[in-house]
């Protein structure tokens, strides 16, 4: 088997017995990129030489004897709104062409610390804003499974390169379901951690309140390998919380006779495809005859979550977003009259429509004598979506769902209709708002065309540990589904 | 038509703590090399992240409390939201609805004033300082704007009185007063010149009358106490001026102009920016626990109110010498220092609120750099009373000292100026004197006893200041008697 396929866990035992090595790994992805990156542009930046050197300096420090280092060479790719020193980060906008930030973001930081490779920086929907990966500045990742369709956003990129073996795993942002649903339509899983779990630093914002730093991996086990990395308090982001980490690779392997799980109504309804639903339906079932008890809750105000994660990440996003001005860095136009015509022209050509659609409704939502009807309003509402999930979670341990009411969708829907690309959200962004970690795990396909289901794990604050305990028994009971591999012959197609 | 003027004035200080507010870059960026003092978070780089400076806090703690606010023990910070070059951020990180104090108080006494004035605080808050652009000009004309940041995320206070001022007068005596109290507090140096220190002034007239509060205008960029003081002035002419012609008061910002000592417009109310405020997501609520409000309560140092009384108490000074010397807490502190070698007060003070004031004054330099110790001060004061030189003498050899540096005693040693105590010495230049001023001795012997001091003065003038007052009154008293 290339490496490339490995899991990350097996990737770390095959290291540590000393039978592969980090180089033939890089060598193996590489090869992987070479073959598909044409079609399926997951990333925007490859960092091979940086990679082979790395890769190069770990083998020789394993075959001197020396320690080696917790990820041990792991190839990861990260979503291209999170800052690497000395290589280039765009969030996939014009805005920031040629921007090489003078510093690691500390989750970069922490995964350097612990030995692991950046293999390349992956594409995005611009800013992180979308659910497609299609509002790219630059390019349009395809969903692996079907080149036809999008591959979920906005970490399109890092899920479409982990269910493609271009990257072992991957590092995405969360703000309102952007590595839960890219992780749901690329058939990997998804971890969005509590908010506050993972330091922000160095994550470039969307919407300061709600954005997390998440883990795209092919199996539970890498994910909650790579959340023991990067997990806990930062000096540098005052939002990060003083929370002891557990080992989540050891707990996640424990039974699950003790924990109850919720079935919120809600997101059982009829805007869900009868196919994800039959799918989830059939997971749940397999939660319940593996021990696990069941009982329906209900989250009433969840209904509300569209308007008001619109508004809270728009009025966020359209103050964070204010620094691109053409000062500093990246993109200029110098053709102008004054200052004030530089402001104008950089941020009008340098955003894409969607980044200007949020800005220009978040400017609104803030101004004075819109603040209360709105802004304020938005916050009332937040408050009432988190007391729906402390009342579910007084009864339950754990809430379970589909993560997408619908199977990823043909690529181009987004013009046609614009309010379409909120849909994969609905169950994903009242987990945002109220800051709880939410795990995607493939659940099983859809018939007529072989697309990946995604079924949601949500847990308490800080609980990551409990997600991931029922995730991994789950992933076992499905472990037919986990067999199931894209297949990859479209290279050759439009090749 | 009888008016009244309404001042409030917005102050903002840069504290004194070691790094800026929201990061660990040094604050002391004052003539260094621009962009020098930065990093990702006070650049406000894509990713960056503000962390609180407790210091801050405790600075704001300490200027909130002897400013005898009320604290608020939950604090938010808000985002400013507003473009300009100078602010890499594009939003200011500061404080709106909780800031971390309101409600308090100063007490002023304005210059002629004999009666004191409350002046009410409406709030003080905590907030980040903006870099600084740099025109670079050809002909007078801009060619090149650059920025330097080396300024941004300094710590600000701003503090916010109620309109409760009512002159220029009135306004200077509080900063005045502030200054002396933040230097007292060791938060802020308190420059104008500067910029650690600045102000603001919203300005109004209200008709004595009917009561009725006029429009407002905000004046800008006032670099000193002087230049507080002029646009105020010029300020209130003009609108009164304005209303003795029916004409309106625009609701505007002006900039002093300080080379044509004038209030310019620069924007109306219309104009004003919407700041979009909004809490800072980046930044959780901040609680102030009562047990550290307590602590820094507990460890406020004296305050200038404090000390004077403390100097009329102790030192037997009066009201005006010990204003004057706690003004600058150096000051202050160079009389004390003196003080506890050297017993005559009120002559101490004399000296330091005179010669050594007129000295530093005259060659525009700080009580800290003062080559005159309090030191080599008590020598010389302690060489006139034991009559080694004469007081006269003694203002002559203080300006020596200024300059070189020099102790009185090498001074002394070097030029050989002691006193004249030799009688002998003395007598000669008498009879002298007395030969040459027949008339004045006849005065003197016909009852005019004010006649002899013109003798001291002429034997002393001989002497070069040089012999001993007392001795020279009394032997030629002694002489003037014999010889009648």
């Amino acid at each position: 088997m290339p490496l490339n396929e490995l899991k990350a866990v097996d990737y770390l035992k095959l290291i540590r017995k000393r039978e592969i090595s980090v180089e033939q790994t890089v060598k193996d992805i590489l090869k992987q990129i070479d073959r598909l990156e044409q079609t399926l542009k997951a990333y925007l930046y490859i960092n091979r030489e940086g990679a082979l050197q790395e890769a190069k300096a770990i083998d020789k420090k394993i075959s001197s004897g020396e320690d080696i280092p917790p990820l041990a060479g792991l190839p990861i790719a990260i979503k291209d709104n999170i800052c690497t020193k000395g290589i280039e980060t765009t969030c996939a906008s014009k805005m920031l062409k040629g921007f090489i930030p003078p510093y690691d973001a500390t989750v970069i930081k922490k995964i350097k610390e612990a030995g692991g490779i950046i293999i390349g920086k992956n594409n995005l929907d611009e800013f992180a804003m979308g659910s497609s990966t299609e509002n790219s500045a630059f390019q349009t990742t395809l969903n692996p499974w079907d080149i036809t369709r999008v591959p979920g956003g906005s970490s399109g990129g890092s899920a479409a390169a982990v269910a493609a073996h271009e990257a072992l795993i991957a590092i995405g942002t969360d703000t309102g379901g952007s590595v839960r649903i890219p992780a749901s339509f690329c058939g990997i899983v998804g971890l969005k951690p509590t908010y506050g779990r993972v330091s922000r630093y160095g994550v470039i914002p969307y919407a300061s309140s709600m954005d997390n730093v998440g883990v795209l991996g092919k199996v539970v086990e890498d994910t909650a390998l790579l959340m023991n990395i990067i997990c806990g308090y930062d000096d540098y982001d005052s939002t990060s919380a003083d929370t002891p980490v557990p080992d989540f690779l050891l707990s996640c392997r424990e039974g699950i006779n003790d924990l109850k799980f919720g079935v919120p109504r809600e997101f059982f309804g009829p805007q869900v495809d009868i196919e994800i639903k039959e799918k989830v339906k059939e997971a749940i079932n397999k939660i319940e005859q593996m021990g696990g008890k069941l009982e329906e809750i209900s989250l009433p105000y969840s209904e509300y979550s569209f308007p008001t994660y619109y508004l809270i990440v728009s009025a966020e996003a359209g103050s964070g977003l204010a620094r691109f001005d053409g000062v500093q860095y990246g993109l200029r136009i110098e053709d102008n009259d004054n200052l004030e015509d530089m402001y104008k022209k950089t941020r009008s050509k340098g955003f894409g429509a969607e980044v200007l659609y949020r800005i220009i409704m978040g400017t609104y939502a803030l101004s004075t004598g819109n603040y209360d009807d709105y802004y304020l309003r938005a916050q009332k509402v937040r408050t009432l979506i988190r007391k729906d999930f402390e009342n579910a979670f007084r009864k339950v341990d754990l809430l379970v769902c589909p993560t997408s009411p619908e199977l990823p969708f043909k690529k181009g829907r987004q013009q046609k209709d614009l309010l379409a690309q909120f849909l994969p959200d609905a169950h994903i962004i009242p987990v945002s708002l109220a800051g709880l970690p939410g795990l995607s795990l493939n659940c099983g396909f859809s018939k007529k065309v072989q697309l990946p289901i995604g079924l949601q794990i949500i847990g308490r604050p800080f609980e990551e540990e409990k997600v991931l305990r029922a995730a991994y028994n789950l992933e076992i009971e499905l472990k037919e589904v986990n067999s199931v591999q894209p297949n990859f012959t479209f290279n050759s197609v439009s090749g | 038509m009888l008016d009244d003027i309404v001042i409030g004035l917005e102050i903002h200080i840069q504290l004194l703590t070691k790094a800026k507010i929201f990061c660990n870059c040094s604050t002391t960026y004052f003539d260094q090399e621009p962009n020098t003092h930065t990093c990702p978070v006070c650049l406000g780089l894509p990713g960056s992240l503000p962390v609180l400076n407790q210091k801050v806090v405790e600075f704001a703690l300490k200027t909130a409390l002897a400013l005898n606010c009320k604290i608020n023990q939950t604090n938010l910070f808000h985002r400013k939201n507003y473009f300009y070059p100078d602010l890499p951020k594009a939003y200011q990180i500061s404080q709106f609805d909780q800031p971390i104090a309101i409600n308090g108080f100063l007490e002023i006494v304005p210059e002629n004033s004999r009666t004191g004035r409350t002046i009410r605080v409406n709030r003080v808050h905590m907030e980040e300082d903006a870099g600084k652009l740099i025109h670079l000009e050809r002909d007078g004309q801009i060619v090149c704007s650059l920025v330097d940041y080396n300024r941004s995320g300094i710590p600000l206070l701003e503090i916010v009185t109620e309109p409760d001022i009512c002159s220029p007068e009135e306004a200077i005596a509080f900063l005045q007063k502030l200054r002396t109290m933040v230097q007292y507090l060791e938060v802020c140096d308190g420059n104008l010149e500067k910029g650690s220190m600045r102000c603001d002034a919203n300005i109004s007239i209200r008709e004595s009358r009917t009561g009725a509060l006029g429009t407002k205008t905000e004046v800008k960029n006032m670099n000193s106490f002087r230049a507080i003081k002029k646009a105020l002035e010029f300020e209130i002419t003009r609108q009164r001026r304005l209303l003795e012609r029916s004409e309106q008061v625009l609701a505007e910002t002006r900039r002093w102009d300080e080379a044509s000592g004038k209030t310019l417009s620069m924007r109306s109310k219309e104009e004003a920016l919407d700041y979009r405020y909004f809490p800072e997501p980046d930044l959780p609520p901040l609680t102030i626990e009562q047990s550290w409000i307590e602590q820094v309560k507990n460890n406020l140092p004296e305050l200038p109110e404090q000390r004077k009384e403390r100097f009329v108490i102790d030192y037997k000074l009066s009201n005006y010498d010990a204003q004057r010397l706690i003004e600058v807490k150096s000051l202050g502190n160079y009389f004390e220092n003196a003080a506890q070698y050297y017993q005559d007060y009120k002559n101490l003070a004399n000296w330091v609120l005179g010669e050594l004031l007129r000295c530093l004054g005259e060659g525009n330099i700080a009580i800290e750099s003062c080559t005159v110790s309090s030191n080599d001060l008590v020598e010389l004061l302690q060489l006139i009373d034991n009559k080694t030189i004469s007081g006269k003498m003694a203002k002559g050899i203080f300006e020596e000292m200024f300059k070189t540096g020099q102790s009185a005693a090498d001074l002394i040693k070097k030029s050989g100026i002691t006193q004249i105590s030799n009688e002998a010495q003395i007598n000669d230049i008498i009879n002298k004197v007395i030969e040459d001023n027949p008339e004045t001795v006849q005065d003197f012997n016909a009852g005019k006893e004010k006649a002899i001091h013109f003798l001291v003065g002429q034997v002393m003038k001989h002497t070069k200041g040089r012999a001993q007052p007392d001795l020279v009154l009394n032997l030629l008293k002694e002489r003037i008697d014999k010889n009648s």
